[in-house]
Formats: C-alpha cells, sequence, structure tokens
C-alpha cells in the first residue's frame, strides 16, 4: 500500500461566537493561508480536496458549497464533501491519494456551533420516528451514559473532574483553546449540575472553528515537512443507533477501529471526547490507559486540552488527528493517535495512527 | 497501485411521489434488499457502506446516516456519509469505487436516496443565508435563464426541449420502477403544457419522487468470482467550480468539460460519440440534454441540439441518452444520480429489461449539482479493460 503522511495542520480558534459567517470561509482563508506557508505549497499543487461541514449546524442546504469561495477553485478542483466531521473527509483523502489519483490531498471542516442552539440541533440527529420528537438533546444523553458508568462502577465524578482538569491544564499552552487554566477537582465538583451528573466542566464548551490538514505521498512528504507524520493505520466503524440496544458504557466501534489501527502503540493520543467520562471509555476502548492491554506507560492523553477546551463541530475531530501529527511532526512522539468522533454517546468512531519515519 | 473495481449488481425502489408505506430506512432497505439480491452477495460479505444523500433539510433529518446504520446492515463496519448537492448520488458511486481502488475493501455497497415526501424540498432549497445570492425558489428559477442563454448562443429551435422531455417519459414508461410513465407522451402534448420558468414547461421538469438506488461493487477478485456479468469501472472522475464568479459559463462549464476530458482519458476513450453505446446524463430539465452532450464532448458547442433533433438521443439512435427515462422521469434527488450510475452499469450487463440499449458495451454514468458547479461521471464497460 502507499505510504502516506501528514505534513501540514493549521485550525482556527475555537470561539464561543464567531464572526464568521455558517458558510466558514472567513475561517477558512487564514489557516489555508497559514498551511500553504508552512508547507510552501499553494492550492494549484493540491491534486484533491475533501471538507466535511454539516447543513443542519449552519441552518441551511448547501453550505459547503460557499466554502469551496475559501479554495479559490477555478481553474476547477477535484473536490468532494462528507456530511461527517473533516477526519472522515482526510479519510476520503486519504483514499484518493491510496488510489495513486492525488500525491497532494487536502481536507478541511468548519463548523459554527454558535449557529443554533447546539445541544437541541444534535437532537435531531436520532431516530427521527421514535426518538427525535422527544427531543432528548445531546448533553442529556451523554448524561444518561455518564450515569450508566457511574451506577456500573466503571468511573466517579471524581474521575471525570480529574480529566476536566487535566485538560484545561494542558490547554493553557494551545493559542487554540477556549478554554484553559489551573483548577482542581475538589473546586469544580463544588459546581452545580447541569444535566445531573455532569457538571459544566464535563462537557465541551460549544465552539466555532476550523481545521485543515495535509496529506501527502511517500516521495512528496519528505520535501514538505522534515518529520512526516506517516500513516499506518486508518480506521473508522459505527454501533447501532439504538441508544437501547447497546452498552453505552462501552463503544464497540472504537474498540474495533482501535484494534484494527494499531491503537495499543500510541505514545501520545489526541481524543475526540465531548465529555469528560467519554474520554474514559475511549482510553480503555483504545487501550491507552497504563496496565490494560499495554506494557510500560499509558499514553500521554491530549496534549493540547482536546474537545473539553474547544470542540468545533465538524472541525474538533480533523483538528486532533492535526494535533496528534503535530506531536510527531515536533518531534515529542514516535506513535500518535488522533480520533474523532460522530452522532450521539460516541455512535461512530474513527482512529488515525501517525508514526514517525 | 489502482485496483480494479467492478459493479456486481444494483437495486432500486420503485419511485412515487410519496412513498408513505415505508419509513426512510424503509426505503432504503428495498433498494438495498435488491441490490444484494441482484449481485447474489449476503449483507454480511459487504465490508463498508457509503450513504448519499442531498441536503438533510430534504427530510429534516441532521446526518440520516447515524439513524439508518441498524437498516444498512452497517452496524460494526466502516460508514461514510458524502454531500456533493445534486450530484451525491454519483460522488456516492465515486467514492464507493475509491474505497476499492485503494486497496482498502473488497466489498462496497452504495446507498443514495431520497424521501422529499417527509419535508418540503422547495422550503429547503429556499433559505437565504446572509451574503448568498437566493436561489429564487427551487432549482428551476435557478436554471432557466442559462436554458435561455443556451438557446440564444446556440440558435436552437424552440421545440428541442419539449422533444428531449417526451422522448424521457416514453423510455420511463420502459422502466418498471419509474415514477411517470407516460408511453403516449409527445412533443406536442409537451408544447401545450403549462409555462412554469421560460422556456422549462410542467412536463419539461423533473418530478418531485421518494427513492432510493443501492449498487454493490467487488474488486477484482470479487468480480471474477461473480456467477454473473459485471460492469467493470473504467475510470472516474469529479470537478468542482464556484457558484458564482466573474466568468462563469453557465451554459458549458468549464468544471464539467474539464471532469469530461479527465474521465475520458483515464477510461482510454478517444471519440466518446463513436465509444459510448449509452449514456445516463442528469437532466432535470428538458434542456439540459444538448448543453450536456456539448459540455462532454458529445458535440461540439451549440451542436448538441441537432444530435436531439436528428433523433440520435432516441433509445435506437446513435446514441441513447437516458434509455431509463432519466431524471425527469425519476427525480429522488440524492439518489437521482447513483440511479444514473447503476443504470449504465444494467445497460453493460444486459440487465436494462425493456430498456435495454441493444449491444451496449460501454456506458456512461454523469450527474451534477448546485450551480452547474459539481460534476461526477463514470464509465463502465463489460470487459476491464
Amino acid at each position: 500500500m502507499t505510504d502516506v503522511a501528514v505534513v501540514g495542520f493549521a485550525q482556527a480558534r475555537s470561539e464561543r461566537h464567531s464572526p464568521a459567517t455558517t458558510n466558514g470561509v472567513e475561517m477558512l482563508v487564514p489557516i489555508f493561508h497559514e498551511v500553504f506557508g508552512a508547507t510552501g505549497l499553494t492550492k494549484a499543487d493540491v491534486d484533491f480536496w475533501c471538507s466535511g461541514s454539516s447543513d443542519y449546524l449552519a441552518g441551511r442546504a448547501f453550505s459547503f458549497v460557499s466554502a469551496v469561495d475559501a479554495i479559490g477553485a477555478f481553474p476547477p478542483v477535484m473536490e468532494s464533501h462528507v456530511e461527517m466531521d473533516g477526519a472522515w473527509a482526510l479519510y476520503e483523502a486519504w483514499l484518493k491519494v491510496l488510489t495513486g489519483e492525488a500525491e497532494i490531498a487536502l481536507a478541511y471542516g468548519f463548523g459554527k456551533s454558535s449557529a443554533g442552539t447546539l445541544r437541541r440541533v444534535l437532537a435531531l440527529q436520532l431516530d427521527p420516528y421514535l426518538v427525535a420528537p422527544l427531543w432528548p438533546d445531546s448533553v442529556s444523553i451523554a448524561a444518561l451514559q455518564a450515569r450508566l458508568g457511574i451506577e456500573a462502577g466503571l468511573w466517579s465524578e471524581q474521575d471525570m473532574a480529574e480529566v476536566a482538569v487535566r485538560s484545561r491544564s494542558s490547554a493553557i499552552t494551545n493559542a487554540h483553546a477556549q478554554l484553559s487554566g489551573s483548577t482542581s477537582a475538589a473546586e469544580l465538583l463544588c459546581e452545580p449540575y447541569i444535566a445531573d451528573p455532569l457538571r459544566a466542566h464535563d462537557c465541551a464548551p460549544v465552539s466555532d472553528g476550523a481545521a485543515v490538514v495535509i496529506l501527502a505521498t511517500g516521495s512528496r512528504a519528505s520535501e514538505l515537512c522534515a518529520r512526516p507524520a506517516w500513516i499506518t493505520g486508518f480506521e473508522h466503524r459505527i454501533d447501532s443507533a439504538s441508544l437501547g440496544a447497546r452498552d453505552l458504557t462501552t463503544a464497540p466501534s472504537a474498540v474495533a477501529a482501535g484494534a484494527a489501527a494499531g491503537a495499543g502503540r500510541a505514545q501520545v493520543a489526541e481524543l475526540h471526547a465531548p465529555f469528560t467520562h467519554q474520554e474514559i471509555i475511549l482510553r480503555r476502548a483504545l487501550g491507552l490507559d497504563a496496565g490494560n492491554d499495554r506494557s510500560g506507560d499509558g499514553a500521554r492523553i491530549n496534549p493540547s486540552g482536546g474537545a473539553l477546551c474547544g470542540n468545533p463541530m465538524f472541525a474538533a475531530g480533523l483538528a486532533r488527528i492535526g494535533s496528534a501529527a503535530a506531536e510527531i511532526m515536533s518531534g515529542r512522539a514516535d506513535v500518535a493517535l488522533g480520533h474523532a468522533t460522530s452522532g450521539p454517546a460516541l455512535q461512530q468512531n474513527l482512529v488515525c495512527v501517525m508514526e514517525a519515519p | 497501485m489502482k485496483q480494479r473495481a467492478a459493479v456486481l449488481g444494483t437495486g432500486q425502489t420503485h419511485h412515487r411521489s410519496k412513498r408513505a408505506d415505508v419509513s426512510i430506512a424503509g426505503l432504503c432497505r428495498e433498494a438495498v434488499d435488491r441490490a444484494l439480491a441482484d449481485a447474489d452477495v449476503p449483507a454480511d460479505q459487504i465490508d463498508a457502506i457509503v450513504v448519499g444523500k442531498a441536503p438533510d433539510l430534504f427530510e429534516g433529518v441532521m446526518m440520516p446516516e447515524l439513524y439508518l446504520a441498524d437498516a444498512l446492515g452497517a452496524v460494526g463496519k466502516p460508514l461514510l456519509r458524502v454531500h456533493t448537492a445534486g450530484s451525491v448520488g454519483g460522488a456516492t458511486g465515486v467514492v464507493a469505487a475509491s474505497l476499492i481502488q485503494a486497496g482498502v475493501h473488497r466489498r462496497v455497497l452504495a446507498v443514495a436516496f431520497e424521501k422529499q415526501s417527509e419535508s418540503n424540498a422547495m422550503w429547503a432549497l429556499s433559505i437565504t443565508p446572509p451574503f448568498s445570492m437566493p436561489v429564487l425558489a427551487g432549482a428551476g428559477g435557478y436554471f432557466a435563464p442559462h436554458i435561455r442563454s443556451y438557446i440564444r448562443r446556440s440558435g436552437a429551435p424552440n421545440h428541442i426541449g419539449a422533444m428531449v422531455a417526451a422522448k424521457d417519459r416514453r423510455n420511463g414508461a420502459r422502466n418498471p420502477y419509474a415514477h411517470l410513465r407516460q408511453a403516449d407522451m409527445t412533443m406536442e402534448k409537451v408544447l401545450a403544457s403549462p409555462m412554469l420558468w421560460d422556456p422549462v414547461r410542467y412536463d419539461e421538469t423533473c418530478p418531485s419522487s421518494d427513492g432510493a438506488c443501492a449498487v454493490v461493487l467487488g474488486d477484482q477478485a470479487a468480480a471474477e468470482a461473480s456467477d454473473q456479468p459485471v460492469a467493470w469501472i473504467r475510470a472516474t472522475s469529479m470537478r468542482t467550480e464556484p457558484t458564482m464568479f466573474s466568468g462563469k459559463d453557465n451554459v458549458n462549464p468549464r468544471a464539467g468539460a474539464d471532469a469530461a476530458a479527465a474521465l475520458w482519458e483515464a477510461a482510454g476513450i478517444t471519440s466518446p460519440r463513436d465509444q459510448i453505446d449509452a449514456a445516463e446524463i442528469y437532466v432535470p430539465f428538458s434542456w439540459c440534454e444538448p448543453m450536456w452532450l456539448e459540455n462532454l464532448g458529445f458535440a461540439e458547442p451549440g451542436q448538441g441540439w441537432r444530435m436531439t433533433e436528428a433523433g440520435e438521443t432516441e433509445i435506437t439512435g446513435s446514441l441513447p441518452v437516458n434509455p431509463s427515462g432519466g431524471v425527469l422521469s425519476s427525480n429522488p434527488i440524492g439518489a437521482s444520480g447513483l440511479l444514473r450510475f447503476a443504470e449504465s452499469a444494467m445497460q453493460v450487463t444486459g440487465k436494462a429489461g425493456e430498456h435495454q440499449v441493444a449491444g451496449a458495451k460501454t456506458a456512461l454514468g454523469h450527474a451534477y449539482g448546485g450551480g452547474s458547479q459539481y460534476f461526477s461521471m463514470w464509465v463502465v464497460a463489460d470487459t476491464p479493460d
């Protein structure tokens, strides 16, 4: 199989209210400029473009059509779009490179979550006949999942708060983060519930943002980047949509994708966990904790602060892969994992494992 | 490097204005079950699923593929959701082919659908976001000026559109799954129908349909193991340009011409007019036939209407266009592109029944979307090369 590597990554700062329009152009143009500047590429070098976004988030049909204006797509470009997080756009871009139709491929994702009431918008992802009419919002569904795990003794509110403390602390050095700072679990646990057992710190902030990742084939990657992040495993799976038909305290699709991609070897992992307890589920599903299925230390988790410190819908998963790749490109790690999720209660999961040359 | 890929089987629903007898999942499953049966591939042999549909606002369900995971047999498997506006059905076929051509999977199920009766497409298309040109209450109002421009530039006589519409509706009568089946449609009847968006009359515009299409694709080993004829994918192509910019040619968009040129080159086709035996072209408004004949390189600019007028695009002509009845006979929007791709495969495998083009060995599937800015296409043939 063709060698493919991540050679470039840029992201917009996560913001609670971006002045950008819902088509993402104002958030995308600066980060395209940044990633082209870093790699020395121009738009003419990109053989295939793929984006991830959601019309429902934008509250309009065809929001991605206007996003194409950020490319300057004339002469016309080879381009595609997924109604998914940009991480899956990266997957489609990876396929195009593997087929030999592209040597350089660019994936981007964007989302203006502030355009609506996110937790209610996401309720429209549910079964439209039997579940969505009840309007169970995304935070309430996550709360049910957290409660199941607490009652099964799999984690505690203390464990969850510690995830938030570590994430915010890590984000202090991340200029793109929306939330960061030093705090303690004891302090956070004094805060009120917003959806029992979830407190504000357990939930990712509502974020506007965008991210871009560039892929290159073996022959080009080393020219473009001193330490490309070579993709050695790229897998995704989906679980049942029926919330009552699966064990919500784990994520079988993450387990399967992680096993197929070789997740257990990662030294560092950027996990797309919009809720604190979901990070715990994912660490276990992917075998990242010390002692479980791995010898030696556990993987470093979310050195960027993760989605709990900035969760631009449809870009946050791609940003996790980009942030994991940055760990390799900077020399901080030799094996890194980027993860993306989609759907209620971790229904769909993607794992991208990357390694140093 | 690139692996061979083939269509092992296809399936589609009976397309109707309201399929109130089934849910969205039931509609998709109807097409999937037919495709799996046609391919003689059990569901557990499918490695991955690619879902395509047009805007989620058309049904009022955000990312419905999440809810459809169970009905599509996707649980525990990879599932991708494509959305490239009206071309999405075609893009769905192209992405599914990529999964095999990349060497990642052996058998892939592509599914595309639209259940327009669940919501209101006209409403979904008429939202006017800030800083964007309104699309003027649906697609007809948007495209009519481009058609008038085509007529002015080409000097085509006014009855060409009606000829296309009558032909496609008559072809639709040969297709048991078509939404509109009008065996006695004539050019005169079309010309007598009410004007909607000058010069597009009521009978020259596509219906609003509920429907789904599914295609099973396989790698070379899967194709060779099949007991049935398969359609080998010779080439795929996609191109995009912005909706609006100074110098945009809405009559003969460069993205379509570039996509076609890349397609023909990749498929080793030097004279599409001579080497393509049947073409399923995305024609939602009658006049798109001559426009796309030119854009695709079947005719010189300004000359496409002459092929239509001479009857060359009839099912018995030298280049049968839309023998299935096309989008003018069935338009479940998200599925319409995949239907074109599936019908092209049916032609080269001899499975097109009453609308079979005699001796078809090489066929084109084509789709476009947005403001004539997204193009996806493939060429399939009865042999791998």
